[in-house]
This record gives C-alpha cells, sequence and structure tokens, in this order.
C-alpha cells in the first residue's frame, strides 16, 4: 500500500482534459461548490491551444489560508485524457491520487507504485445509461464530479443548487444533472474508500468574496468608467475582454426605449485599426479603449507614438502572453513592460497601470479611462493571462454613484464664449497638462491642428528647435504630473524591521503574499511593496533607499521592471536583486522562497526553520 | 512655393452664404505645396462646395494620413479641427471619430501611397464598414513628399522621371471601393473644376461612404511625358461619362437640360444630383454594370471620369452598430454608468 496523502481544505486537484469536451463547465462547478462550502479555491486554466481535441488541464488549488497562487505539484489527477496520461501521472506527488476511467483496462506499467489508483468505468456507466454520443459525453463530466463529491466530501446539496441556479426553468436538464451527479456518487459510496485523504470542510473564509476572470472584470470597469468606442481584434489572452464587453453592453447600454446602443464595438481588421480607432474616437471626445496582447502593442506603436506626442488619451489594456506565434502565448508571463513603458520611436513613455486581480482589473480600467483623459496620453493597464483567462477569488467589486467622469482639461463653448484663452499646446496650469477642444465645439474660436511632433504651443505648424525643445520639456513635466495621480504603491512591512525588501506587481501578488508568510516562519522578514503604476511614485525611491537589499519579483526573463526602476529611479543599481520566473506557468510561492533564499545565502542570512513543502 | 501671406480682413462686400460665411471663412493657412501642384486646386475644389453647401466650418472635422495631399487639410477650412494622423491610417482615425461624433462630417484626405500601398487595408475596411465620410484620394501615381518613387496607381509602363518603366500593374482604387460596397463613387481631375465641386458636394451629402478618387498631377515628379497622371496625358484620355449638378434641398428645382439626357437622383436628404449624361448607356445605380463598363474602357486606355456610381439609399456604419442618436462622446454619467447596485446584483451573480 502506498502511503496517502491527508489534507483538509489545503491540496491541488488537477484535471486533465480533451478541448471541447464539455470539460470546462463541470471543472467550474467542481470549484464553485467548493467556494459555496466556504473554502477558497483559485483554479487556472492551462490550454496549449484552443483546437477542439487537444489537451487542457484545470488546476483548482483548495486553500482555507486564502492562498491564491499557484502551488505546484498535484495531490489528486483527474486523467481524463489519454493523449497526455504518462505526463500526468507523472506530475502526481508520491501518495497522491490518480483517479481515472476504467472501462477500458491498461497494463500496469502505466500505472506508478507510490501513488493511489481510484478507476471508475466512467465510459461503461455512460454507455450503459445514455445512447446521444453528446448526452454521454456531457454527462461523464458531471459524473466525475460526482464521483469527487463522495471522494473529496463536498456537500452534494451545494452542487445541486448550483444546478438549480444554472438551469432555473428547464427542469428536465436541471432533473438529468442531478441524476448523473448522484449516479457518480453512489458508485464511489458503493466501489471506494470514501472519503480519500483529501477532503473539503465547511468553513467561513469565502465570505463576500466574488470568483470572476480579469477580462470580464476589466470590462465591466469600461463600462463603469464610461466607455462608448471599443476597437479590437482576436488574440488570447485578450479577445475575453472585449467580448465580455460587448456581452456587458447589450445588457447595461441599451436604451429602454429606443432599443439603441448606447456604445460602439468594432472588430478591427488589425491592431493598427483598432488602436487608430481608439485615438480618433478619444481625439472626438469619446471614451475609448482596446484590449490587446504583445504582438498587438508590437502593431500598435506607431499610433501609440503619435498619441503621445499629439496628447490623444487611449486606454490600451494588455492581457500580457508569452511572446510571438503560437504555443508559449497561451502561457502566462509579465514580459512587455518595456514594451508598453518606451512603446514608439522619438522619446516617448507611458503610464502603465499594474492590477493584481480581478477587482483591480475593474477598477483600475476605470481610473484608465479618467488618468487618459486628465493627462491625455495613452494609458496601459498590464493584466495577464493567469489574472485575465482564469476566475479568481476577490473582494466585490464597488462603485460610489458620486463618482464622475474625469474628463480632464476639455474647453467648452461657453468657456470660449466667456473669452478664455486657447493655446492647445500652452501650459496654462504649471503642470504641463494643456488644454483641448472637441472638434466642432465653437463656430471661430477653439478649433486647431492636430500633428505629431511639429507644432508650437497654439498648434501651428512648426519646426523650430526651441519649439520642439519646450514641447518635450512639458511632456516630461506632465509625466512627472502623473506621479502623483496614478495609484500609490502597497507597502507590507515584515513584523520586525528588515533590511531586506522585496518588490513585485501585478499577478504575482498572491503567490508573494504567501511567500511573505513563508519567509516570515523561516525567520526571514522581509518588507514588500507592491508597485501599482508606472511612472513609480516617490515612495518606490524611499522604500529602495530604506533597505540593503531589494528584491524585484517578476514574471520575465530580463528582469524587465528592475530595469525600469534602475533607468528611472535615483537608486543604486547593485541594491536591486531580480528574482525572475518564465517557463510560462504562473509563479509560485515556493519558486520565490527558494530562489530569495538561495540569495540570502550569499549574504550569510540562513532561515532559522525550514520551509515544510 | 508661395509664401506670400494673405491679407487678414475681408472685404466687406465678399458675399456671405445663408450661414454668414464668406468664401475666405472656408480657407485655411498658405500652401507650402509645388506651385502647379494638382493637390491645391482640389483644396480650393472643398473650400468651394462648403462654401456653397452652406456648411459651418466648424461642423467639419478633417483627417489625413502623411504625403503632399495628407498635407492639404492645413490649407483649407481653418476653423475646422483638423488630424494630419499616420501614413497610411487615416481610415481608422476617421471611423474612430465618426463613432465618437454622428453629427460632424468628416472629410477624409488622403494620397495613393497614403491608400493605396501602405494604408490598403485601412482603406478597404473603412468602405466596407460604410463610415459616413468623405474620402478623397488625391492620385498622382507617385510619392509626392518622398520625391517621387512610384506608387501603387501607377500605370504598368508609365515611365519616371528618372526613365524607370514600372512593372507591376496598377491598384485601381475606384474599382476596390466598388466592389467594396462604397455607396457613392466618382472619379475627376484636380483640373476640372466643373466637375469636380458638385462630385464634392454631392458626396458630403450622401449618407454613407463616399469615396473620390481624384487625378491629381505631381507637377514636380509626374508630369512629364510617358506618365500616365499628367496634365496632358489625363486631358487626352478624360471620358466623362456624365457631369453633375448638385441641387441642394433648398433651391428651387429648374428643368434646364435636354429630357432624355438628364437624370436626376434623389438622396435622402432632400437633395438632387442632376446628371447631365455624356455617354447613353451609362446608369449609375447599376453596380455591376458600373465595373464593367470601367473595366472596358479602362482597357481602351480611357479614363472615365463623373459620377461612376451611387446608391440613394445608402445606410452608415451607425446604423448597421444601432448606435443612440445622440453622439457618443455627449452621453453622460446617467446614460453610461449602470451604478452600484447594478454591480450588487453582478457582485451576487458571481458567487
Ligand atoms: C510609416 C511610414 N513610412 C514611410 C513614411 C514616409 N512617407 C511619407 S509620405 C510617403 C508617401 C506619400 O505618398 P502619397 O500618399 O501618394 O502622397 P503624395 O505626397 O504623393 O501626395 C511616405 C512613403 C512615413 N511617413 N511613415
Ligand atoms: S512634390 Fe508633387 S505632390 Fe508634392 S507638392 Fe510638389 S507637386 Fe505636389
Ligand atoms: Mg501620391
Amino acid at each position: 500500500m502506498p502511503k496517502q496523502i491527508q489534507r483538509t481544505n489545503d491540496f491541488v486537484v488537477k484535471f486533465a482534459n480533451v478541448n471541447g469536451s464539455g470539460s470546462a463547465s463541470a471543472n467550474e462547478l467542481f470549484a464553485k461548490a467548493i467556494l459555496r462550502m466556504g473554502v477558497p479555491v483559485s483554479p487556472r486554466n492551462i490550454f496549449p491551444s484552443n483546437i477542439q481535441g487537444l489537451p487542457t488541464w484545470y488546476e483548482a488549488r483548495v486553500s482555507e489560508a486564502g492562498y491564491l497562487g499557484r502551488r505546484g505539484s498535484v495531490d489528486m489527477m483527474v486523467a481524463m485524457n489519454p493523449q497526455t496520461w504518462d505526463q500526468d501521472v507523472k506530475e502526481i506527488e508520491p501518495g497522491g491520487y490518480l483517479f481515472y476511467d476504467s472501462s477500458k483496462p491498461l497494463p500496469q506499467s502505466k500505472f506508478r507504485d507510490d501513488i493511489n489508483v481510484i478507476g471508475v468505468p466512467l465510459t461503461e456507466i455512460c454507455n450503459r445509461e445514455y445512447s446521444d454520443p453528446r448526452q454521454r459525453q456531457l454527462f461523464k463530466n458531471i459524473i466525475y464530479v460526482g464521483v469527487l463529491s463522495a471522494l473529496l466530501e463536498i456537500d452534494p446539496a451545494e452542487i445541486e443548487k448550483l444546478f438549480s441556479e444554472q438551469y432555473k426553468g428547464k427542469e428536465k436538464l436541471l432533473a438529468s444533472n442531478i441524476k448523473a451527479l448522484h449516479m457518480g456518487r453512489d458508485y464511489a459510496q458503493a466501489n471506494l474508500t470514501c472519503p480519500s485523504g483529501l477532503r473539503v470542510q465547511r468553513s467561513d473564509k469565502v465570505g463576500k468574496q466574488i470568483f470572476i476572470d480579469g477580462n470580464s472584470a476589466a470590462a465591466l470597469g469600461c463600462v463603469y468608467g464610461g466607455a462608448t468606442v471599443a476597437a479590437w481584434y482576436p488574440i488570447t489572452p485578450s479577445s475575453s475582454l472585449a467580448e465580455a464587453f460587448g456581452r456587458y453592453c447589450s445588457k447595461l447600454r441599451v436604451d429602454k426605449e429606443t432599443g439603441e446602443n448606447r456604445y460602439a464595438i468594432i472588430q478591427a481588421e488589425d491592431e493598427l485599426a483598432s488602436v487608430g480607432i481608439v485615438i480618433g474616437a478619444a481625439w472626438n471626445g469619446a471614451r475609448a479603449f482596446t484590449a490587446t496582447s504583445g504582438p498587438g502593442i508590437s502593431l500598435m506603436s506607431e499610433f501609440i507614438g503619435l498619441a503621445y506626442f499629439a496628447e490623444i488619451p487611449a486606454v490600451i489594456i494588455d492581457v500580457q502572453r508569452g511572446g510571438p506565434s503560437t504555443g508559449m502565448p497561451t502561457r502566462t508571463q509579465q514580459s512587455d513592460i518595456l514594451a508598453c513603458a518606451y512603446a514608439s520611436h522619438g522619446d516617448t513613455k507611458h503610464v502603465l497601470l499594474f492590477p493584481e486581480d480581478p477587482n483591480e482589473c475593474f477598477q483600475m480600467t476605470a481610473s484608465a479611462l479618467d488618468l487618459a483623459d486628465r493627462l491625455q496620453t495613452p494609458v496601459f493597464v498590464m493584466t495577464d493571462l493567469d489574472i485575465g483567462m482564469n476566475q479568481r477569488l476577490c473582494a466585490p467589486l464597488e462603485w460610489d454613484d458620486a463618482r464622475q467622469m474625469d474628463r480632464g482639461k476639455v474647453m467648452t463653448r461657453e468657456d470660449l464664449d466667456a473669452g478664455k484663452p486657447f493655446g492647445r499646446y500652452t501650459d496654462v496650469d504649471g503642470d504641463g497638462i494643456p488644454y483641448r477642444t472637441y472638434p466642432g465645439t465653437h463656430p471661430t474660436r477653439g478649433a486647431y491642428f492636430t500633428r505629431g511632433t511639429t507644432k508650437d504651443i497654439h498648434a501651428k505648424y512648426s519646426e523650430d528647435g526651441a519649439v520642439y525643445v519646450y514641447n518635450m520639456q512639458r511632456l516630461l513635466k506632465k509625466f512627472e504630473s502623473a506621479k502623483s495621480l496614478v495609484p500609490a504603491p502597497v507597502l507590507r512591512a515584515g513584523d520586525s524591521p528588515s533590511k531586506f525588501g522585496v518588490i513585485y506587481f501585478g499577478s504575482t501578488s498572491p503567490a508573494m503574499d504567501e511567500a511573505l508568510d513563508m519567509l516570515a516562519e523561516l525567520g526571514i522578514p522581509v518588507d514588500a511593496l507592491r508597485v501599482r503604476a508606472f511612472p513609480f511614485n516617490e515612495t518606490v525611491d524611499d522604500f529602495i533607499a530604506e533597505h540593503e537589499q531589494v528584491f524585484v519579483v517578476e514574471q520575465n526573463r530580463d528582469a524587465q521592471l528592475h530595469k525600469l526602476l534602475v533607468n528611472e529611479c535615483a537608486i543604486e543599481r547593485s541594491k536591486l536583486l531580480p528574482v525572475l520566473h518564465f517557463d510560462g506557468t504562473p509563479i509560485t510561492a515556493r519558486f520565490i522562497v527558494g530562489d530569495i533564499e538561495e540569495k540570502l545565502r550569499l549574504f550569510n542570512v540562513t532561515p532559522i526553520k525550514k520551509v515544510a513543502s | 512655393m508661395t509664401y506670400l501671406a494673405k491679407p487678414k480682413l475681408h472685404h466687406p462686400s465678399l458675399p456671405k452664404n445663408k450661414v454668414g460665411y464668406t468664401r475666405r471663412d472656408y480657407e485655411g493657412a498658405i500652401s507650402t505645396l509645388c506651385a502647379g501642384c494638382g493637390h491645391d486646386s482640389i483644396s480650393a475644389a472643398i473650400v468651394q462646395a462648403c462654401f456653397e453647401l452652406d456648411i459651418e466650418p466648424h461642423r467639419v472635422a478633417k483627417l489625413s494620413g502623411i504625403g503632399c495631399s495628407s498635407k492639404t487639410p492645413t490649407y483649407f477650412l481653418g476653423n475646422s479641427h483638423g488630424f494630419n494622423s499616420v501614413h497610411g491610417r487615416m481610415p481608422s482615425v476617421l471611423t474612430g471619430a465618426n463613432l465618437a461624433n454622428r453629427d460632424l462630417l468628416y472629410l477624409g484626405v488622403s494620397g495613393d501611397g497614403d491608400s493605396a500601398s501602405i494604408g490598403i487595408g485601412q482603406f478597404v475596411h473603412c468602405i466596407r464598414r460604410g463610415v459616413n465620410m468623405v474620402y478623397i484620394v488625391e492620385n498622382n501615381g507617385v510619392y509626392g513628399l518622398t520625391k517621387g518613387q512610384f506608387s501603387a496607381t501607377a500605370d504598368r509602363g508609365s515611365k519616371s522621371k528618372r526613365g524607370a518603366v514600372n512593372a507591376d500593374s496598377a491598384v485601381d482604387m475606384v474599382a476596390l471601393a466598388l466592389q467594396l460596397g462604397a455607396t457613392y463613387v466618382a472619379r475627376s481631375f484636380s483640373g476640372d473644376k466643373a466637375q469636380l465641386v458638385p462630385l464634392i458636394k454631392g458626396a458630403i451629402e450622401h449618407r454613407g461612404a463616399a469615396f473620390l478618387d481624384v487625378i491629381s498631377p505631381c507637377v514636380a515628379f509626374n508630369n512629364h511625358e510617358g506618365s500616365t497622371k499628367s496634365y496632358d496625358y489625363i486631358r487626352e484620355h478624360n471620358e466623362a461619362v456624365n457631369r453633375i449638378d448638385f441641387i441642394s434641398p433648398r433651391a428651387p428645382i429648374t428643368t434646364d437640360y435636354e429630357p432624355g439626357s438628364v437624370q436626376e437622383v434623389l438622396q435622402p436628404d432632400g437633395s438632387v444630383l442632376r446628371l447631365r449624361k455624356l455617354a447613353a448607356d451609362y446608369d449609375p445605380h447599376n453596380r455591376i454594370a458600373v465595373m464593367n463598363y470601367l473595366q472596358e474602357h479602362q482597357a481602351r486606355g480611357e479614363v472615365v471620369t463623373g459620377l461612376l456610381y451611387v446608391d440613394p439609399e445608402a445606410h452608415d456604419l451607425h446604423a448597421h452598430l444601432n448606435t443612440v442618436a445622440a453622439p457618443l462622446n455627449q452621453l453622460d454619467e446617467a446614460a453610461l454608468c449602470p451604478g452600484s447596485k447594478v454591480l450588487e446584483q453582478i457582485n451576487a451573480s458571481l458567487r
């Protein structure tokens, strides 16, 4: 008998599925049932491609402690894809569990003797019960959820409740799903040792939190933030953001009386056109955004420079992924930081926001629309596949009904009639931000000609060097002004004073929270600063100054945030130590702690306790 | 080049149009293009068309790409907002602008390099979408601004100033526009103001994608013997299928043409395009027949000009998207933000 891992409310179940087999909704059902029992779960989709028939995985981490980062390693594998069997079996922790469809006998060599094998003849059960091939497929998924509910002690009443919410008014579907669920449960209870060593126990750690993917939350942020024009070109992992915007708008932005839309969405011919449409719309006073990923940013580059120089608002949501082509690009990374911070030609730099989870995706897209208008410049919301395409437990979304859109410095017809002087690129307020007018505002005043670089403060064509220098300096001043307008960094001080600091951002957040707890337990207190925007607020400089060594944790090869810090802050470069994870999987606390421990050895710091893995 | 400043004061006796503007109010900065450049004549035609149509200058947004042609919006409608965007990308910027405020008039000015080479994709797609605009390509068969390289509209066999012969076949923007569903398609010649001005007026009043291919000789790089876009060549090969007169909805309709040779096209806004037919067999409402006619005549070396196609019942992008009548850029929080109660319901559905 192999050993049996015993864990309650703290384990990882991974589902190996075939794309297009309907497993996604069954797996979500599994995760949601556990959430309904008050136990946090963080699932992650791993999909090498979206093509039907190819493998996909769904890795669900159950963690009562609320650690939502990826843990790494697998306690139970639900192996439903023969194509990936060998690899899936290999991933299981010694003492872990392998749940598979035992309808067809497999040779002994296909198994391991240090894991616990749980075979259920799913296909056989389905074939006996259903004649329609589609039903066989779909209910097979529900049957395995039923088996799992018995093995892991998931309350079937919660699953039934989820069914009844999903199939409200479709009684037949409801009944057949409940039947399939119980078929699985009954089989497990009659034939398997239930529960297994992995168990879910009711708790109260979920509370008011919601379960949503970052792309949907960002789309809602665009709805709430008042975006009326969206232009996009399909690219994983950002497409579902534009699609969600369309879905929410069709419910929330249709005039009840006329049935007409208070929004316009264009699926453009490419990313050049997407961002061109956004720039045209924003120039003309509408709030506009596009969602894309790295390759799209490359294509948008020329336009991004124009918008920077001509001072036109634009919100660009970059759901980052791993590089060009296909394959790795369906994995997560934070590898567009430099490409976005300095996108385009000539002297340019741009405002970046780094949301840590769907809640911040919502907040920051809405803020990005304000910031873009206020600063009259492109603003990037830097999410990634890990946040964007996975449902994540997060604080409920909030909106203050008194909040108004900040449309920035826009001169109205009344202003112009009152004789306010207008010079499009004049720094009236000393913050580097000029006033603009929307086309069509006034019959005789306020019209101007928009072009890239070659203009004076009145937007008149000028090739004068001094005029150019003045304007470029003003743009720098504007970038300074941005520092106090963007979201400030969040400090998490260690329990005791520390000479070590760590800087991180975006989707690294949940793994970092866990890593900080682990480091504290090891007797290595570390102060942490979560950077939420570029340009960096002065507290970032201060934080680095206050620590002897600062680890910069990020998910790319080239230490891009580290480079940006070195470039933009008045700091000693040697103080910063990059901690880099870039194999396409989301970063884990284990990785962070391991890497930091190793680096600390160089400073003769040894942990006082060993981490339990 | 002409750098002479124009006198600022208007002559008090200059005639005013119905909205109280003189012709001078539609002018822009002094052109810096080469003296004799066809593009300047097109600017003048735009000025005249807008003046005669009683358009308030500030209700026009003029957008362009990059090129000598794309510089011209500085030289007309000085009281309109203008946008000199990036090379070949005017169509997307114009599309976005149009989405933001459907109440303005959008005038896109481009060159043959801008629209037939680097920007051909954007040209294609904004026509497909039926953006309500006037899209003018000032077609000289060369890249004027970068000093005379062949453009994609240069005819096969035409000779550059330096003597090189173009071996590639030409992109025919009119044929493309027709195929892509433009609902108003015309071709004209910058040197033929009498034909060009009414064509621009008709395009402005048209509600949909109006495309004008205006052959516009480049005196610096493409006006020599062996060029098929020179003044002489076009004057010799111009085959006008019709002459149009634009009759505004406000003007009384008079009939001073020979019946049988005149056809009237009523546009949705009440304006009338009166076509004086020059080619008896030409029907501007039959897209397929038009395409065939153009192919046949072009094969004979003729440059067919006039109002080539018009669909008086065109729909535009806003109709396709079913957007509200109010410009999107004027909607406020109440119209756009669903508020906290709805958000609470959304939260509840996510637990
Ligand atoms: C991305 C980019 N590539 C190249 C150029 C250089 N360029 C400027 S104008 C032009 C061609 C313009 O030709 P056309 O549109 O026919 O205008 P014309 O000057 O003939 O009126 C080129 C290639 C540019 N501005 N941007
Ligand atoms: S180079 Fe050619 S296109 Fe440019 S201004 Fe001179 S004549 Fe016109
Ligand atoms: Mg040209």
